[in-house]
């Protein structure tokens, strides 16, 4: 059997009259729906519960360092926008999080943990790049060989139900086919949508996802339903012009540590850490100790940090990545090469955010092509 | 604590050089410290001070080279080496401090009696093991001898094992000299070559001035089959690890200890970062083969 057929025989479908019993059903199985909705002039993920909050006719135009939003009337698709600036993680892994108190027993200090209890989370209209995302996430917070995992991440992992609905439409920026990670969603989500007209074909990826189709007693798609979703995914696949050559781009990278380009992009770059905020897998954080006045309320808070940040690598007295080209460099290696040595996958996942978000429009797949177009070259170094 | 009630766990490992690592303390969230009390603290020059800690219920023993996170509740956490051996006592641990900023400055500060916050051990370990057999060199520069001092316990209770066994110690100015009881002491350890140098001198220093490299040429060992341990300033690592080099001390036989900014101690914050290396979890001790590629990139 081809995966294809397999797919078109547990296909089901979901009318899109009976999509408000669907957000109805999650909340009523203790959900708390999350999904694609404009504020402020962007599509973002937020608390749903109509559907009528879903940017139905919304079409985004994203290209480097610009984002506008169109509403087209006579647009019948829900979700023919592609990612905007915020992604899961600032539910998975939220940018400000409190690790500990500091109580006193007469007079001996106890760190008393926070015990982690982050809601159930059904993330709804997840594309194919944030749900990889997600998996790249789960082996930087869970699979970390035993060490350490974070028990903030894993329980809201643990609790979440994901339900990704497969683009037929792209972004200027979007690069996930480069990366393998969409547009078609073959495993991470518990459920996955294809937009038709007036209905979506749904899969379902889980035993969670399952018992959400069987709860709503969704009928089979017939298989020409189901061809006719696969075939526009396909299609718009197959027209995503932006690409990364990813061909021993580790290897690629880490001999050219000391390459010119890195100088070049470092007199456009401003250091201002967008690109790593609207990363969906950027991770790093820093400690905070806070204080109140009295000096008796004690507590320790992680902070979502930047590489771009000057002190992110201040150590004995000074700053180690002086340059802003070592700070570019940083970053950029981190996500496309030391990334696979760490977790054995890349950390881009191809959604073009730090691409529109860059407030100067820097373009890694450009900078990556710049390296590879000049392997080897050696400048100052950083 | 015996050897034996130590819990080996070989799974934490994310290292190739170095055998076993010692599970870190548990508590319900990674980053958080058990509290437990200073009981002596001792001076050793103008702004660097040694504290013995208790040995929390929790923490499961460490290796030479390890480091812990100490935290003062309301100044900070910040990442110490450990700078004493399991093999002198099992009921406490030494850390050696110097004041920079804040945090040292909180805990220098403390007196026997005083809580202090810690989790650990992290990290690599100088493997203080496999020398048997080895001549070995241990190149220590200023505070970087804090880190090396448990390993150069634990290789003098291995004497008999090693050949030939040298430590080179060189610190800014006669004054800054650490540990200095104990190094008169190991100055009478036979068959230990003991070579101590500082920048400047002073009217009454007779010993040696000059950086801690121009040392290696008044030590006899056999390159071939040296293994060595350094650790200091990273200027005169890379001074040192090129003398050992070029004297023929295969690259994968040196030992360099690094030191970056590091908030969590469990490979996650992302400060660390040396190329693919966590600092703290796949170092700080790293084989110089390992870490030459990343080591020699500027501000990498
Ligand atoms: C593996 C390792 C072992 C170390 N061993 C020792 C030792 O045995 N003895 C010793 O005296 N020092 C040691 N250090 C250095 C020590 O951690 C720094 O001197 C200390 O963090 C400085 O903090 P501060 O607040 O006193 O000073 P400042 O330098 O003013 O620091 C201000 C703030 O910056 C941050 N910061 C500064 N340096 C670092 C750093 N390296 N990592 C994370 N945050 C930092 C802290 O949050 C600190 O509160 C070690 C460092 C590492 C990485
Ligand atoms: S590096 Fe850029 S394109 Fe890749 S996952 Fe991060 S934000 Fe998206
Ligand atoms: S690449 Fe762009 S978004 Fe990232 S820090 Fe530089 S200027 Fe900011």
């Amino acid at each position: 059997m081809a995966p294809d057929e397999g797919r078109a025989e547990t296909a089901l479908l979901l009318r899109k009259t009976r999509f408000q019993d669907l957000l109805d059903h999650l909340v009523q199985a203790g959900y708390r729906v999350i999904g694609p909705t404009v504020r402020e002039g962007v599509v973002t993920y937020d608390e749903i519960h109509r559907v009528e909050q879903i940017p139905r006719g919304w079409v985004d135009l994203q290209e480097p360092g610009k984002y506008r939003l169109r509403y087209d009337k006579n647009n019948p698709f829900w979700f023919s926008f592609t990612p905007g600036p915020i992604s899961l993680k600032r539910y998975l892994f939220p940018p400000t999080q409190t690790l500990f108190r500091v109580r006193r027993d007469n007079g001996r200090p106890r760190a008393e943990a926070v015990i982690p209890d982050p809601p159930r989370y059904a993330f709804l209209g997840v594309r194919g790049c944030d749900v990889r995302a997600v998996a790249v996430q789960d082996r930087v917070y869970i699979d970390r060989q035993g060490q350490f995992s974070d028990s903030y991440y894993a329980k809201a992992r643990e609790r979440c139900l994901i339900i990704a609905v497969e683009c037929q439409t792209f972004a200027d920026t979007c690069f996930c086919t480069s990366m393998g990670s969409g547009p078609q969603v073959q495993s991470g989500a518990d459920l996955v949508l294809t937009e038709l007209p007036d209905a979506f074909v749904v899969r379902s990826l889980s035993d969670k996802g399952q018992a959400i189709v069987s709860a709503l007693e969704l009928p089979p798609a017939a298989p020409e339903q189901v061809a006719e979703a696969d075939q526009a995914v396909r299609e718009a696949a197959g027209s995503m012009e932006r690409r990364v050559d990813t061909t021993d781009i580790r290897n690629l990278l880490l001999r050219n540590l000391e390459n010119p380009r890195w100088e070049e992009v470092a007199k456009r770059c401003i250091a201002c850490a967008n690109c790593t905020m609207v990363c969906p897998t950027c991770f790093c954080f820093t400690v905070q100790e806070v204080t109140d006045l009295s000096g008796e309320n004690i507590e320790r808070r992680r902070v979502q940090d930047s590489c771009f940040n000057p002190e992110f690598s201040y150590a004995f007295g000074t700053i180690v990545r002086q340059t802003v080209s070592s700070r570019y460099r940083q970053w950029l290696t981190h996500k496309f090469a030391t990334w696979y040595d760490q977790f054995g996958t890349p950390g881009c996942v191809g959604c073009g955010r730090c691409i529109t978000w860059c407030p100067v429009g820097i373009d890694v797949t450009e900078e990556l092509q710049a390296i590879r177009n000049s392997d080897g070259e050696r400048g100052a170094s950083a | 604590m015996t050897e034996a009630s130590v819990n080996l766990n070989n799974g934490g490992s994310m290292h190739e050089g170095t055998e076993t690592v010692l599970e870190p303390t548990t508590t319900a969230h990674p980053l958080t410290p058990v509290f437990t009390r200073v009981v002596r603290v001792r001076r050793e020059t103008k702004d660097t001070w040694t504290i013995w800690i208790e040995r929390p219920d929790v923490y499961p023993g460490h290796r030479p080279g390890q480091f812990n996170m100490l935290y003062v509740p309301g100044v900070g956490e910040v990442p110490i080496s450990i700078a004493s051996s399991q093999r002198e006592s099992a009921a406490r641990i030494a850390h050696t401090i110097r004041r920079v900023g804040p945090v040292t400055s909180a805990l220098v500060a403390l007196r026997k009696g005083d809580y202090v916050g810690i989790r650990g051990p992290y990290g690599s370990h100088w493997p203080v093991g496999s020398a048997a057999g080895h001549d070995v060199v241990v190149i220590a520069g200023g505070l970087g001898l804090a880190p090396l001092r448990p390993a150069v316990v634990e290789l003098l209770k291995l004497r008999r094992k090693l050949g030939a066994l040298a430590l080179l110690y060189g610190a800014r100015t006669p004054e800054d000299l650490l540990y200095q009881r104990e190094l008169a002491k190991w100055r009478q350890v036979l068959d230990f070559q003991l070579l101590v140098t500082v920048d400047r001198g002073t009217r009454d220093w007779h010993g040696h001035v000059g950086v801690v490299t121009t040392l290696i040429p008044g030590i006899s060992f056999d390159p071939s089959r040296t293994i060595a341990f350094i650790c200091g300033p990273e200027i005169m690592m890379r001074f040192a690890v090129r003398e050992l080099l070029s004297r023929g001390v295969p690259p994968n036989q040196v030992y360099v200890s690094l030191e970056r900014n590091l908030q969590c101690a469990v490979g996650f914050c992302g400060h660390c970062q040396l190329g693919p290396k966590f600092i703290c979890a796949d170092g700080p001790v790293f084989p110089y083969d390992v870490i030459e590629p990343y080591f020699l990139v500027k501000q990498l």
